[in-house]
């Protein structure tokens, strides 16, 4: 067979027609590895320098100015947000972390567990939105105030319990029954087998959990704005309207004043840095232990 | 998995049996008080533990009670003729969703036009192409664009990316498709950048790293021996993936989509930054601003007056977590298909 006549076998033509096809999906499958990270780069660099701009000693010392008025910062804003992921984290961790436990230690298989684990899907991807709209509408069918820091920090710490159930189970799961087992045997009873032996293996997985929950509630924006509202001045009672960084900045970002853009770059410069620390953190935690 | 079922109480040695033990020269064996108390321990805890997760329960079911309870008036007052009414006029007291269902449902579409294909290649490039060294560290960059909060997203989307999406895809688009029926309908209006089509694209970024990362972790669950049997027959890369890890892995991709829809019906922040919040569905181009579900909560209900107004709005929170609820239900379902065929098929 000479040169020309194998260039002309159909099969031949085929196969080159396939490896053409294979080449231009690949090239397409890279074009859009390229795309994704292009947003991270593009979105990462824009908070980088439009926020740093911003951002100025004033920002994490001075309450949220009037508008147009001049300086002034993010400090009621910032405290905000701290004390009110904080309670979130304190109410929504030991209740996360006991319903891992029953779903990976007392039940796995029973028709509990098994709609738990479906409900608790549900809820990790549920609209943030309409669980700020159910702790309103608890909170008024109850004749409490409606707009506080605690219905912020309770709407947050709903949040944290999927994410924070999900990750337990998933760790405790990964325990060897080995362990268990030699401890069981040694007559250990059930609830110290779980915090002293599995519970602690499972450690770092644990923790990388509560992490993440933290960073994710932490730019959780629109809970927020249907619970805590907002609040121009410092203030620590939470039984009233309470500010938080991210409503800040949603407030500040949409007015027109040339003074509150500025800052609402600023916070989110530094919700992005929080937040993505956190989640650095939180992988750097389990590669190790990996 | 016999060991969850062992109940510790019956492996202690009861009290009674240790008197036999007493006159060896043994360890002394723990007090049966102590035994006792821990059994009581161990109740306490399984039962703080069932509290919890009756508490998750609870949640959700506290969710829907609560939601239809708010939105009573409402549906009392319109019934299901509020979802096929465009009218929003809250000083005539006169609600209807169909313009926020309709944004919430056309950002979404756009966004997975977007988002499927570039989540595909993406999972391609990292199970097949990227080389080993490299997976962890571009999968990580991925996943990080579900990190960023999406206030970030909204804030940067009105004041970076809309200007630059009216200026170079809005305007030359609608120079090209002037006059051209349908298609010059969907991008008519004036090209300011904030509208339905930029929510989608912002939409789209955010819901990337979901659905690339559940096709990524289904495509690793092939078979490494059917994907081999398809290059030992000469497969060239793309048709192994085409013909054998898709259709392997079916049901887990259209999880994955599945779990992207749900996330891009309910996002709130930055969909409400972009699109403009205008509860009007004045033509059907995709430049035009609207409002979504979402959007409308956000930004009327801390002001909305109690009574018909509220009310509606939580009507609306009401569908959104029902559409939600059906889209995650379904991924659900069909990731837990594909683990099941797992099971059976290798």
């Amino acid at each position: 067979m000479t040169q020309t006549e194998m260039l002309n076998d159909p099969k031949y033509q085929k196969f080159v027609a396939r490896n053409r096809v294979n080449k231009v999906a690949l090239v397409l499958s890279v074009l859009a590895m390229g795309f994704g990270l292009l947003w991270l780069v593009w979105i990462l660099y824009e908070t980088l320098v439009l926020g740093i701009g911003g951002l100025s000693f004033a920002t994490l010392t001075q309450d949220t100015p009037n508008p147009g008025e001049e300086g002034g910062g993010l400090a009621n804003a910032i405290f905000g947000s701290f004390l009110m992921v904080s309670i979130a984290t304190l109410i929504g961790t030991p209740i996360g972390i006991m319903a891992g436990i029953y779903l990976a230690e007392y039940n796995p298989k029973g028709a509990l567990s098994v709609i738990t684990r479906f409900v608790n899907d549900i809820l990790l991807s549920a609209p943030s939105i309409v669980i700020g709209l159910f702790v309103y509408n608890m909170l008024l069918f109850a004749h409490f105030k409606a707009f506080s820091g605690w219905a912020g920090s309770i709407a947050l710490a709903l949040i944290v319990i999927p994410v924070v159930i999900r990750t337990t189970e998933n760790m405790l799961s990964l325990v060897p029954p080995g362990l268990r087992e030699a401890a069981y045997a040694l007559g250990t009873p059930k609830w110290k087998v779980i915090i002293s032996i599995t519970l602690r293996s499972a450690q770092a997985g644990v923790v990388t959990g509560v992490l993440l929950a933290v960073a994710r509630i932490s730019g959780e924006t629109a809970p927020l704005l249907l619970t805590a509202l907002s609040n121009q001045f410092w203030s620590a009672d939470l039984s009233s309207p309470m500010a938080s960084l991210p409503v800040t900045i949603f407030k500040f970002a949409m007015s027109p004043h040339e003074n509150w853009q500025q800052l609402a770059w600023a916070g989110v410069f530094l919700i992005t840095i929080a937040v993505l620390g956190l989640n650095i953190l939180a992988r750097s935690i389990t590669s190790q232990k990996n | 998995m016999s060991i969850s079922s062992i109940n510790p109480q019956k492996n202690s040695l009861d009290s009674a049996n240790y008197s036999h033990f007493k006159d060896r020269t043994m360890d002394v064996p723990p007090s049966p008080k102590s035994t006792r108390y821990s059994s009581l321990a161990d109740q306490v805890f399984g039962f703080l533990a069932l509290l919890s997760v009756c508490f998750t329960l609870l949640v959700l079911f506290g969710i829907l009670f609560s939601l239809v309870l708010g939105a009573w008036p409402a549906i009392d007052h319109f019934g299901l003729g509020f979802l096929t009414s465009t009218l929003w006029d809250p000083v005539k007291q006169e609600f209807g969703g169909l313009v926020m269902i309709y944004g919430t449902i056309a950002t979404s579409i756009i966004a997975l036009a977007v988002a499927v294909p570039v989540s595909f290649g993406i999972a391609i490039f990292l199970t097949e192409l990227s080389p080993s060294w490299l997976k962890r560290p571009l999968g990580t960059a991925i996943e990080l664009l579900a990190a960023i909060p999406s206030i970030v997203y909204g804030m940067w989307g009105l004041l970076v990316f809309s200007p630059l999406l009216a200026t170079y895809i809005q305007l030359p688009l609608q120079k090209i498709l002037k006059g051209v029926p349908l298609l010059g309908s969907l991008v008519s209006g004036p090209p300011v950048g904030i509208g339905i089509l930029s929510a989608g694209i912002i939409l789209a970024i955010m819901i990337i790293p979901f659905i690339s990362s559940v096709m990524r972790d289904v495509f690793e669950v092939t078979p490494p021996l059917l994907k081999e049997s398809a290059y030992g027959l000469g497969a060239t890369t793309w048709e192994v993936i085409s013909k054998v890890v898709l259709p392997y892995t079916k049901a887990g991709v259209v999880g994955g989509v599945m779990l992207g829809l749900g996330r891009a019906l309910g996002e709130t922040m930055a969909v409400t930054f972009v699109i403009g919040n205008i509860n009007q569905l004045s033509s059907m181009s995709l430049f035009s601003a609207a409002n979504s579900i979402t959007s409308v909560l956000a930004s009327e209900f801390a002001e909305a007056s109690e009574g018909l107004h509220k009310a509606s709005l939580i009507y609306l929170g009401l569908v959104l977590f029902f559409i939600t609820f059906v889209v995650l239900s379904l991924s659900k379902v069909m990731l837990a298909q594909l683990r099941k065929s797992e099971g059976t098929k290798s």
